[in-house]
């Protein structure tokens, strides 16, 4: 039951509900869980790999920065979030067109 | 997968540490209520952290509750209650592009899947071994520059984000210069 297929089928089922958050909704902190629930599909990929087909470190070192990146682009996206609160009155990625030409 | 050899207690909890995590995903895409996705998040990312300890991941798995459960989710939810007006709660969570998006991510899943399955993996014999002592050593080591990379991207989205996040402030010597 334990096998590496297993543990592919469930995170390829963690990217699609994720890549459905991030095309779905409008609101940008949930895109922004869609995009946590996509490098965690990815993370648990690269420890499955790791685990079944080669016995070195690389693949769970790997996933350690990955969750490092996720904490730094989570940290400045709820920022930037924040400021666009602040200035439009809402989180709705719609409402921040502001650059367009 | 064969279901005629079970290793029951151990498959019974792996099958249900995934059934927790995919149905707390699938939750999260489709809860009205963003508040209620953000949890359903929270049991999605403590169902990722069983699985690493099935892959032999330990200080992986402790990795992801402390961050992603003491510090992710904290922020997501930080963010939601600072962002959203609590009176539309109802109304947080506006989805567009439903079917299309559905039709897409059903099928990529299928094909994912379908791969996943028909790929033969040169598949090794598995083993359960600490990892942190060897992950520690492998930090200082081989992977010391992308540790430091790393340390320092930490700091400057620190920075960023207290920077970014700070309320503007009326400076009225600037406006006098301005006025100027």
């Amino acid at each position: 039951m334990m096998t590496l297929q297993a543990f592919l089928i469930i995170s390829a089922a963690l990217f699609c509900c994720g890549l459905y958050t991030v095309m779905t909704r409008q609101n940008g902190v949930a895109v922004l869980m869609g995009v946590e629930l996509i490098l965690n599909a990815a993370n648990i990929n690269f420890v499955a790999f790791a685990h079944y087909l080669s016995h070195v470190m690389g693949g769970q070192i790997f996933a350690i920065f990955i969750i490092v990146i996720a904490a730094a682009e989570s940290a400045v996206a709820l920022a930037i979030f924040l400021r666009l609160y602040a200035n439009t009155g809402s989180v709705e990625i719609d409402t921040a067109d502001r650059l367009k030409g | 997968m064969d279901l005629s050899n079970i290793n029951f207690p151990t498959d019974l909890v792996f099958l249900w540490i995934a059934a927790i995590t995919v149905g707390a995903a699938v939750l999260v895409c489709l809860l009205p209520n963003i508040i209620h996705s953000a949890v359903s998040l929270l049991f999605a990312l403590g169902g990722v952290a069983g699985l690493y300890l099935f892959l032999s991941a330990d200080f992986l798995a402790a990795t992801q509750m402390l961050v992603y459960i003491g510090g992710i989710m904290m922020l997501l939810l930080f963010a939601v209650f600072l962002s959203n007006r609590i009176q539309d709660v109802k109304l947080s969570n506006p989805a567009r592009f439903q079917l299309p998006a559905a039709v897409l991510c059903i099928l990529l899943f299928g094909v994912l899947s379908l791969v996943a399955v028909t790929t033969p993996f040169p598949v090794k014999e598995t083993k359960y071994l600490p990892t942190t002592a060897t992950i520690g050593e492998l930090l200082m080591t081989r992977y010391l520059l992308p540790f430091e990379i790393a340390s320092v991207l930490l700091l400057a989205a620190l920075i960023g984000a207290a920077m970014i996040s700070r309320p503007t402030r009326k400076n009225p010597a600037l406006d006098q210069e301005d006025g100027k």
